[in-house]
């Protein structure tokens, strides 16, 4: 008995190779850095992109033939954690490497970030196929942890400390009313196995439903949707700017890739009730990420609108249910990280006299002064404003048409009325760029932001439109296989 | 249920006496001291200078960051206490399991070490 | 009876001592007030048999975040006063949380009582088992995933602290043992030849 534990427990080691692989590396690392200093923080970075590509790697290539209980079933390996962690690695390392860039060229570089990145990583995976209550919340709050170091990374920058505090703040919050919801769902089921709360889920009355609702919340806040938004712009606008682009991309899949679990693995028989909270937080964050971003001046306050928008999106796919859904949810993801690291990678291109540019007026005049980056934005910003051809456009299609195949026709609607207001301010940054008079020159930009923000348009056309029925594809196998 | 309470039997008697000789003594103190106070004997110093100043002061964050690391460490120790007592049932895995948390943190350790968090300047 | 006396105070000193945590003018008294809430609260959970969690709360609560609290509002510049002139206007909007939870709690707990998981008695081990025991068969072989993410947990919060806490002042001496031991006598003591009468130039 005892042994037959232990060899099975050992056995399933061999299904968290991706994540066995980042902890590993993070350890070697921090002996790395210890020792070596802030020397070694080059090294350090270029390991860590390499490391997590491979884990991405390794995640794609996990495919059981049904969802595989690890751990006693603390871990789920199924399709759809894969894609998730796939991309959510490939996010985390091109993010990784603006920021190392960026840290390298304003001497400002540490040792630590990689390796938080990295451990930021790897609650992001275990996020992605937590199959457990408990998994659920240790995998977010190791995620959510290193966030909050690194939102407050540049310690000396009163923004800086501003944003980490507030984010760690109303995290802890967000944790509590997790771990409340997590507490009464145990309560109500016996179990915090998700297999065994779906089972006794139907039995579980106003209590469990109390329970799930919390647990929602506490969710919505890390993703960041309205009406829990409120952290959102601060965290994002205070952070220094390459950690707001981690931000904005990876942590964002893992919790719509973890939300999708908990709605459609546990509460899967209870769509009826969790349906209206989804549609809610859908409606509220597609209306005030579009509206609110009109007002704003900062890029990155902009851009934290902009993902509360976008997060709408992934939340109105959820709402439709089923497996559809969630493969939506995933596909429109999958489609929005690269637009959105793209976008960061030309925000951190523009730098004058060493400072980050931040306001709407800088960009002015940005054609004549940098015509290629202007182009390249240009596209990532119809990309993320939903205009066709662009990559962009398709994941919108594919979320609104999953809504409407769940008779959703007024959270459709709404989609697309928040879509023409948030046109509304893309489009006036490309005016900005195009039309109004340069401001003062900006500083050269070095070869890693360039490279990453043309692949990332490369992505949003041609590369994701020709691939787009692959990616649709694949995702809908995944959650087929995950939620049958 | 009536039996485990019964074990705390003596924690309950220690902090009855705890408590009794504490207000005794208060009560003692009160009762039985002589106090007279006038306006000059209660002032902050009845002889030499008022307070200039708050006695509260921003403090050095290192002072934090010990305390912090303290409770790290304390947090580990908590989970050893359940590894102890079930040590001797034998289990080859959970040794190595503690093992693998312990090493974990031992890289920490040696983080700290080398950047100089432990030492007082 | 004893268990529902003994419940009863409990409970009552740790309302009254978190009531009085919120209230109390003395940040050092609140304090004071919230160490004693955590060992009422530990008295509860060994009323519920949870031992170890009682341990754990005064161990870790009380031994070492509450003195970290504590030494926050000993030594922190900060005004507090002034932090609690917003209290009274905010109390209107406290108290609709407050009584918003209130009436959920009672809801939850109506609920409780139909609920068929909350009837059935945990399989419990054989008697004579402690606590810690039961979470020691467990903890480290069940549950081996959460366990080695707990210790991943705390191994981020030690960078993190360090990241944002640790600053190396310039012109502090250090004590270095290895380059004490390790000097010489050549770099120690410099010999000058000194020429009578013309002093070291």
């Amino acid at each position: 008995m005892e042994a037959e534990l232990a060899a099975r427990l050992v056995a399933d080691l061999a299904w968290v190779r991706p994540e066995l692989l980042l902890v590993g590396f993070v350890l070697i690392g921090t002996l790395v850095g210890a020792w070596g200093g802030d020397r070694s923080a080059g090294v350090l970075s270029g390991g860590a992109v390499l490391v997590l590509i491979i884990a991405a790697a390794l995640s794609f290539g996990q495919h059981p033939e049904a969802p595989l209980p690890v751990f006693n079933g603390a871990l789920a390996i199924d399709g759809y954690g894969a894609f998730a962690k796939g991309v959510i690695g490939l996010a985390a390392a091109a993010t990784l490497l603006l920021g190392a860039d960026r840290f390298a060229r304003s001497n400002a570089r540490r040792f630590e970030f990689p390796l938080l990145v990295a451990l930021s990583a790897i609650g992001m995976f275990v996020m992605a196929s937590a199959n457990d209550l408990i998994t659920l919340y240790v995998g977010l709050e190791l995620q959510s942890l290193a966030a909050y170091v690194l939102a407050a990374f540049r310690r000396d920058d009163a923004r800086s400390s501003e944003a980490g505090l507030k984010y760690f703040v109303l995290g802890a919050l967000a944790s509590g009313l997790l771990l409340y919801g997590a507490s009464l769902i145990y309560g109500f089921t016996g179990s915090v196995r998700f297999d065994l709360i779906a089972q006794a889920a139907p039995s579980g009355g106003i209590g469990l439903v109390f329970g799930l609702v919390f647990l929602i919340c506490g969710l919505a806040f890390k993703l960041s949707a309205a009406p829990f938004h409120m952290w959102t712009p601060d965290v994002y606008e205070g952070a220094p700017t390459p950690v707001t682009a981690f931000f904005a991309a990876a942590p964002k899949l893992a919790a719509v890739a973890l939300l999708a679990r908990v709605l459609l693995g546990p509460f899967g028989e209870l769509t009826d009730q969790w349906r209206q909270v989804i549609m809610a937080l859908a409606a509220f964050s597609l209306v005030i990420g579009a509206f609110i971003a009109l007002a704003q001046t900062n890029i990155k306050r902009l851009m934290a609108y902009s993902s509360i928008h976008n997060v709408g999106f992934a939340l109105m796919a959820l709402a439709a249910g089923g497996a559809q859904g969630a493969s939506a949810a995933l596909v429109y993801m999958t489609i929005y990280l690269p637009t959105t690291i793209g976008i960061f990678a030309g925000i951190l291109a523009m730098r004058r006299d060493g400072e980050d540019v931040e306001t709407i007026d800088d960009l002015s005049g940005l054609a004549t002064r940098k015509p290629w980056l202007a182009m390249l934005l240009t596209a990532l910003m119809f990309s993320v404003a939903g205009i066709p051809p662009l990559a962009g456009f398709l994941g919108k299609y594919v979320t609104i048409t999953a809504a409407i195949g769940a008779g959703l026709w007024p959270l459709a609607v709404i989609a697309v009325v928040a879509t023409v207001v948030s046109a509304g301010y893309y489009l006036n940054l490309i005016k900005v760029m195009w039309v109004n008079p340069p401001a003062a020159p900006l500083m050269p930009t070095g070869p890693t932001v360039a490279l990453t923000a043309g692949a990332a348009t490369l992505l949003v056309f041609p590369g994701l439109v020709i691939a787009f029925g692959w990616i649709t594809q694949a995702a809908t196998t995944a959650a087929l296989t995950s939620f049958p | 249920m009536q039996g485990l309470l019964v074990e705390y039997l003596p924690i309950v008697v220690f902090l009855v006496i705890a408590a009794a000789m504490g207000a005794g003594f208060m009560i003692a103190a009160g009762v039985f001291a002589p106090s007279s106070p006038d306006k000059e004997k209660v002032s902050a110093y009845e002889c030499g200078f008022n307070a200039f100043d708050d006695a509260r002061m921003k403090f050095d964050v290192k002072f934090y960051l010990v305390s912090i690391l303290f409770i790290i460490f304390d947090l580990e120790v908590a989970f050893l206490f359940p590894w102890a007592i079930t040590l001797d049932q034998g289990s080859l895995f959970a040794f190595w399991s503690m093992m693998a948390f312990l090493g974990v943190l031992t890289v920490g350790f040696i983080y700290e070490w080398k950047k100089g968090a432990l030492e007082w300047e | 009876m004893v268990e529902a006396i003994a419940f009863y105070v409990l409970a009552a000193v740790a309302i009254a001592s978190a009531f009085a945590v919120v209230s109390v003018r003395n940040p050092v008294h609140a304090v004071l007030f919230l160490i004693l809430t955590f060992f009422n609260a530990a008295g509860l959970f060994v009323l519920l048999g949870a031992e170890f969690l009682a341990m754990l709360l005064v161990v870790v609560y009380v031994g070492a975040v509450a003195v970290l609290f504590l030494f926050v509002v000993m030594m922190l510049d900060v005004d507090f006063v002034e932090l609690k002139q917003g209290f009274l206007s905010y109390a209107p909007l406290g108290g609709v949380v407050a009584a918003l939870i209130l009436a959920e709690m009672l809801l939850v707990t109506g609920a409780v009582r139909t609920s068929a998981a909350f009837t059935d008695k945990p399989a419990g081990l054989p008697d004579g088992i402690t606590n810690a025991e039961r979470i020691g068969r467990v903890l480290y072989t069940d549950y081996l995933l959460h366990f080695q993410l707990a210790g991943l947990v705390l191994f981020v919060a030690m960078i993190g602290a360090i990241v944002l806490t640790l600053r190396k002042r310039t012109g502090v001496k250090r004590q270095d043992v290895s380059a004490q031991v390790g000097r010489t006598r050549k770099q120690a003591v410099e010999l000058k030849d000194v020429r009578p009468g013309q002093g070291l130039g």
